[in-house]
């Protein structure tokens, strides 16, 4: 038998999955095309806005699922990544390039307008790429130490989109980029919103879909790498270095697949996220976002997906809970409003982390081995 | 007949120390060697020079073609497997899977074939080849190493003490699968602190002392040095 039947076989093995039943994947698929609508007849727009970032944060921590989960490269600056992606789609679907570079401004007299199936994998492109910068000086560093570089990696890209207004105005700097293109699919204008079948479809549920579309491919790569030939040799990194070397695998550019291959998921996130605000400034791209999706995947269970997921949707729903719940429960509570709910949001997430963490080590839902592990 | 091994004046550097000065040995095809000596006296430095895991000076010839720039991972498919110091299986993946990484490099299609062998060769791993290989006693751990360095179909396996901290009786059953490895051909280096057992299983050794190989002969021969029985073998 060869090594890729053998290793699906162990896994199947070792990961006793349940058997997901066809009819229940259609009320799967049916509940998540329906779920905009559930949501916003139930609790308002403002939350099929919170959908939309939910989807947003799967892809983002499916990203750095790749790189923290699956490679175990300790990566504290992910949101960096993130950050390029936006900026490209910015730079080359607003009027900011050719209102500063007269040339830019010859050569595309009818503006910047760059389409979104150019500029989503431009994106992940040029933030793989970024990948690959930050992790070839990383190689020989592991664990803490990494983590440090990683953060700097970070922070000295925020830095530069901060301040690569002058001499010439790059970035804008801190004023950010503004009437950014926004996300159109085809002849379809996803900000515009759309009537069909009597049904009307508003800007953010249609972000919905296409977000929903893009988190499902990502989905599906990242299944398909996990049990691949590079899945394996990230696991045997992520293990121990010396023995998967000893085993033939080439470490480095192990190491900068993972980098770059999570850079490029976080890559297309940010260019969604660009054309869904159509407005970006280094503020979105700072050390406590990077935080945030690392949070995500260790909350949910690293280098298992589905739990990622969990933990995306959980980490982006349970904060929103909490600036729209805190207020009122106070005021039931108290008669008013004792501490402000922006203060004691960050309060109550940490101390979930910290309890989540306390009662489950190794995540919400870990891959099943390691909850196995975790029990002997 | 060149040997299928040879190293010729090799050092190693850490910094400005250096931990091996000038060493040269050969190993046969088909034969037996073991490295002794004790601790700090630069035996793994040298097997971590030859598995290229060190950067080094001098020269290292395998099978004919020297090893100079080669990476370290590209020696497993010219048939030259390493098991590494503190065994160095991937604790969380299961016994099973440890063993088909170990074939990382191979594409036919008797990497099943090979485990199963190992299985009847090694039965306490066949009863756990389900089981995390972190949770494996430290002998089955180093069984383990072992075998998945012979998922490769190496020519010629380096060992860098494999009886390090395990019971005397799990020492004996190593010592006894490696006889059983050199029966299959396999040409063995083993570097070793338990002088005893290492000059048993390999007919031939070397010594080493601070960074130099200080005595190399027939094991027998080693045995009955006085020097030898001195400092490795309690008097």
């Amino acid at each position: 038998m060869s090594v890729p039947h053998l290793w699906q076989r162990l896994r199947n093995e070792a990961v006793t999955t349940s058997r997901i039943h066809r009819p229940l994947l259609l009320v799967g698929c049916t509940l998540l095309i329906a779920l905009p609508f559930l949501v916003g007849l139930g609790f308002g727009p403002a939350w099929v806005r919170v959908l939309d970032f939910v989807l947003l944060y799967i892809l983002l921590a499916l990203g750095l699922n790749i790189v923290v989960g699956f490679a175990g490269l300790l990566d504290l600056g992910y949101v960096a990544f993130f950050g390029v992606g936006a900026y490209v789609y910015a730079l080359l679907a607003s009027p900011h390039l050719t209102s500063h570079f007269p040339a830019i401004a010859a050569l595309f007299p009818a503006g910047l307008h760059g389409p979104l199936w150019l500029l989503l994998p431009l994106g992940a492109l040029v933030a793989g790429v970024f990948g690959i910068l930050l992790g070839a000086p990383t190689l020989r560093l592991r664990g803490d130490y990494l983590a440090i570089v990683t953060l700097g990696f970070g922070e000295i890209i925020r830095i530069f989109l901060n301040n690569l207004y002058q001499p010439v105005n790059i970035t804008n700097g801190a004023q950010g980029i503004t009437q950014i293109d926004g996300l159109r699919v085809g002849p379809l204008a996803l900000d515009r919103g759309l009537d069909l079948f009597g049904l009307r479809f508003s800007s953010l549920h249609l972000h919905y879909y296409l977000f929903l579309a893009l988190a499902m491919l990502v989905v599906f790569i990242s299944l398909r790498l996990q049990d691949s030939r590079i899945g394996r040799a990230w696991v045997a990194i992520r293990e121990d270095e010396i023995a998967a070397k000893a085993c033939g695998i080439n470490t480095r550019n192990v190491k900068l697949a993972a980098f770059a291959m999570g850079a490029s998921f976080g890559g297309i996130a940010g260019g969604l996220f660009a054309g869904f605000q159509e407005f970006v400034s280094p503020e979105s791209f700072q050390l406590i976002d990077s935080i945030m999706i690392l949070c995500m995947v260790v909350l949910g269970g690293m280098g298992h997906v589905p739990g990622v997921i969990l933990g995306a949707v959980l980490l982006t729903v349970l904060p929103e809970l909490f600036r729209f719940g805190a207020g009122p429960a106070q005021q039931w509570l108290f008669g008013r409003v004792v501490v402000e709910p922006e203060a004691l949001r960050m309060l109550l997430f940490g101390l979930t982390l910290v309890v989540v963490m306390l009662l489950r080590p190794a995540g919400l839902w870990p891959e099943p081995r390691h909850r196995r592990e975790l029990a002997q | 007949m060149a040997a299928l091994l040879e190293a010729l004046n090799l050092e190693v550097r850490y910094g400005g120390i250096v931990a091996v000065r000038g060493c040269s040995f050969a190993v046969e095809e088909g034969e037996a060697v073991c490295l002794i000596g004790a601790n700090g006296a630069g035996k793994t430095s040298t097997l971590k020079a030859l598995a290229r895991l060190l950067p080094s000076g001098g020269e290292i010839v395998y099978a004919g073609t020297p090893l100079g720039n080669l990476p370290a991972h590209d020696l497993i498919a010219r048939g030259l497997a390493l098991v590494p110091e503190g065994r160095g299986i991937f604790a969380r993946l299961s016994v099973a899977e440890n063993l088909v990484m170990g074939a990382y490099h191979r594409h036919d299609d008797e990497i099943g074939a090979d485990a199963d062998r190992l299985y009847t060769l090694l039965p306490r791993l066949a009863e756990r080849r389900n089981q995390l290989a972190g949770t494996l006693s430290g002998g089955e751990q180093q069984m383990l190493a072992i075998a998945r360095a012979l998922m490769s179909r190496p020519r010629l396996l380096l060992l860098d003490e494999p009886s390090m901290g395990l019971a005397p009786v799990m020492v004996d059953r190593i010592f006894e699968l490696l006889r059983s490895v050199r029966t299959q051909g396999v040409t063995l280096l083993l570097v070793e602190q338990n002088a005893r057992l290492a000059l048993e299983v390999c007919p031939r050794g070397y010594v080493m002392e601070s960074g130099r190989i200080t005595l190399s002969g027939l094991s027998a021969e080693l045995r009955d040095d006085p020097r030898v029985r001195a400092a490795y073998l309690g008097g």
